[in-house]
């Protein structure tokens, strides 16, 4: 039983000892995480999906900073009462240009997935400064330190981070990204602007209701109002996004 | 190669042979022959001398 | 520092054990865990009443909640884990640290200060918003740093050993140490913005996103659980229950099996973090395969660790510190068997997102993590100072009893909330509308949110208790209950 006689090596020599350990604990990250890169159906493919603005990134980062993904989701699952709830399940697609991704694990509070168009932008606004003016029995934080001017002088360093890690921003998109992100903000923008065009359904005006200044608060509110609203499911025919 | 032994062979077994691997481990923990041997490494903490000192 | 201590085992002819450094990481283990556990009372309260956020960004509960859970896990329980796997490999391999003195002590103050600097990040606003994983960059590459040491100084150590065999409990510490690293680096991927020359130069974004992103994260974020609160935690069981019982473990056979069962089964059990969500579903049926096998080693380890004490079942009555450490085990058995019932997914679709989860993994953290760490530090102290034994074994029981109805509080509360809370969510009326807005779910949960504070106040106070407890012993004062012969056998 030469195996065993191996074994003994193994109990003895930490080296071995170490090797052993592991080979025993890589084979199930290996096997759970390399195919996510290579089985093609993981993502599905559906239109509209496209990287996020230079204002809506940045407030994506707020999101992040603020630690909001610690008690809302961004993840419907396919259930009935969720469907109702939060509208169409949500897909892989949707969250692929997501660094990192906020599907979240604890839903102190609703949702976010599909949060996108359900509520005015004045709404979110007195709702972050402060949640009990308009949903009483809310237990979140208030945010009103978000009222204050946003910091986006490195905003094309930031697309072109995000870039290289996968999302495919084109030169012209970093090149704008700061008028871009001031344009998207600005009352006075159209369907014409560059921001729009370079960024398809982009929602743009003044978000906070302070037309002076590109604040925070711009910046959280423009990314909220595109969550879950890049596909339009009404044209997704359901074959396309079975797996 | 190894994509077909892979594909053909470890991955639609792989119940089995994580079996097989878990079965040896059990065989090679509970062999009669290794019994003294394994329990006696059970003393290890308790040889200490430390507590004699005082 | 620790040459000429009366405590200092002796090596024959070569170097003392270098107790120095575990006499820090034991007072900073203490110092941590009332810190952590009195931040997560803290964001427990704000549930209850928000107006708790005082308004302020650095005290909002999502710049809080990972003080918390860094400030349990990285620093009580590493100090804790750190500490006693310096004890554990000194003494069951018979040689002094690998290192020495100074060695051992930058890995203390750099874990200290890594520990300071992202707290202080988090609550100002940097983190890579991944969960159990929030330091930034810059505190990665830390971590990576202080953690190669560790490595150095334990494996180190084994090499240089006088025991041939090398002691279960160290093949614990080992698979935590190894896989910790794995883990990091893997979960850690990430491009720093200033390297295009962003102000933000604490900002990074992640390599991978979306279900790449998710998968990765949950295969560290469960890990951090198997390998760093389990595996390091069974090192102290297999170590510290035969030591304070007095006698070997039960079965040291199935402590083999234990060990490479539970380690392989662990790493595959990330994907139920997941179930339902847009992660194949392929990962996710592996992820609750594996999460129901797991149960068979989890358990396999509670016995032998609850075995041990047959035949001197007696100190669970006389020896408070033996009653923290079995009554971890038992702890441990309870959420192992929850765990998997959890993972399975019409379980799950009901508890994922819901204080049950809270509530499940602080079953563990509090009743299996943090009492098996107390059993460990009680039995540390007095070593570690040249004492008989704790200043006080009375206040060592009330200790127990107040923590216990914490957890109780705690866990029960969250049990209601969670799954009261999953059955509102899918709720219909009698005309086919759903019944419950979410906020009238919120309001619910009030009651419960308070019982889960007050369990966790129970908690600080615990560990206020010890404190106390630990500055008499080492002041070297005696309560005059003490002296009474009822804990010669335990030692």
């Amino acid at each position: 039983m030469s195996v065993f006689r191996h074994h003994a090596k193994l109990e003895t020599n930490v080296f071995l000892l170490a090797v052993g350990i592991l080979l025993t604990v890589i084979t199930g990250g290996l096997i759970e995480i390399v195919p996510l890169f290579t089985i093609e159906s993981t993502i599905e493919k559906v239109q509209g999906v496209r990287p996020y603005s230079p204002l809506e990134q940045a407030g994506r980062n707020i999101y992040v900073r603020e630690g909001c993904y610690l008690c809302h989701s961004q993840m419907v699952r396919p259930f009935k009462d969720e469907i109702e709830r939060y509208g169409h399940y949500s897909l892989a697609a949707e969250s692929k240009y997501d660094h990192p991704f906020q599907w979240g694990s604890k839903r102190t509070g609703p949702d976010l997935a599909r949060v996108g168009g359900k509520y005015t932008n004045d709404w979110h606004v007195r709702h972050m400064i402060n949640p009990r003016d308009v949903v009483p029995e809310s237990v979140m934080p208030g945010y009103p330190h978000l009222m204050r001017p946003l910091s986006f002088n490195s905003a094309p360093a930031h697309l072109q981070a995000l870039k290289v890690v996968g999302v495919p921003y084109s030169d012209e998109q970093i090149r704008n990204a700061k008028a871009d992100l001031l344009e998207q903000a600005d009352p006075a923008a159209t369907e014409a602007s560059g921001v729009v065009k370079r960024y398809p359904n982009a929602k743009f005006g003044d978000f906070d209701g302070d037309p002076k200044v590109v604040s925070e608060m711009d910046a959280l509110v423009a990314y909220l109002q595109v969550l879950g609203t890049m596909v339009d499911f009404t044209t997704v025919k359901p074959e396309k996004i079975y797996r | 190669m190894l994509e077909t032994l892979v594909n053909e062979v470890l991955r639609p077994l792989w119940g089995l042979w994580l079996m097989v691997l878990f079965l040896g481990i059990v065989f090679w923990a509970y062999r009669p022959k290794n019994k003294d041997r394994f329990e006696s490494y059970a003393d290890i903490p308790l040889r200490d001398d430390e507590d004699k000192e005082r | 520092m620790s040459a000429t201590h009366a405590s200092a085992g002796t090596l024959g002819d070569a170097a003392p054990y270098e107790d120095g450094v575990i006499r820090k990481f034991v007072l900073a283990a203490v110092f941590w865990g009332i810190v952590g556990f009195l931040v997560g009372d803290f964001i427990a309260w704000q549930l209850a009443f928000p107006a708790l956020n005082l308004d302020l960004e650095w005290t909002t509960f999502g710049r809080l909640r990972p003080v918390h859970t860094s400030g349990v896990i990285f620093a009580f329980g590493g100090c804790v884990l750190m500490g006693t796997s310096f004890y554990v490999v000194q003494r069951t391999t018979r040689a002094s640290l690998f290192g020495g003195s100074g060695f051992a002590t930058f890995i203390f103050w750099s874990w200290q200060a890594m520990i300071v600097a992202a707290a202080l990040s988090y609550v100002l606003g940097g983190t890579q918003g991944r969960e159990y994983a929030e330091p930034e960059w810059w505190l990665d590459l830390w971590v990576t740093v202080n953690w190669v040491c560790y490595l150095i100084a334990f494996a180190g150590t084994i090499m240089k050993r006088k025991e041939p065999h090398i002691y279960v409990a160290n093949w614990f510490y080992m698979a935590f140490i190894l896989t910790i690293a794995m883990l990091h680096l893997g979960n850690n991927l990430t491009v720093p913005a200033v390297l295009f020359g962003a102000d933000e130069w604490w900002k990074s974004y992640s390599l991978f996103a979306g279900v790449q992103d998710a998968m990765t994260q949950w295969w560290y974020g469960h890990n951090a659980v198997g390998f760093y609160l389990t595996a390091g935690f069974l090192a102290i069981m297999y170590y510290f229950v035969p030591k304070r019982a007095g006698r070997p473990v039960y079965s040291y056979r199935l402590s083999i099996v234990h060990f490479w069962a539970l380690i392989f089964l662990y790493i595959w059990a990330g994907p139920h973090h997941l179930h339902y969500t847009a992660l194949p579903d392929w990962a996710q049926t592996l992820g609750m395969t594996f999460s129901i096998m797991l149960w068979m080693p989890s358990w396999g380890g509670m016995i032998n660790g609850l075995m041990t004490l047959s035949g001197a079942w007696d100190k669970l009555r006389t020896d408070p510190v033996m009653r923290f450490l079995v009554s971890s085990v038992a702890f441990y058995g309870m959420s192992t068997f929850e765990g998997p019932m959890m993972s399975i997914k019409a379980v799950n679709s009901l508890s994922h997102y819901t204080d049950w989860t809270v509530g499940h993994v602080h079953s563990g953290a509090l009743g299996w993590v943090a009492f098996v760490s107390f059993g460990a530090l009680y039995y540390l102290v007095p070593k570690l100072w040249g004492r008989n034994e704790v200043y006080s074994l009375k206040l060592v029981s009330l200790h127990f009893w107040v923590s216990t109805v914490g957890v109780v509080l705690y866990i029960t509360a969250m049990w209601i909330s969670g799954i009261m809370q999953g059955l509102m969510w899918r709720a219909y009326d009698s005309l086919g509308f759903l019944q419950y807005s979410f906020i009238e779910t919120v309001e619910a949960m009030h009651p419960y949110y308070v019982i889960r504070a007050l369990g966790g106040a129970l908690f600080v106070v615990g560990g206020l208790i010890m404190a106390y407890n630990f500055y008499k012993t080492i002041k070297g004062d005696v309560a005059e209950e003490a002296i009474r012969p009822v804990t010669a056998g335990a030692r």
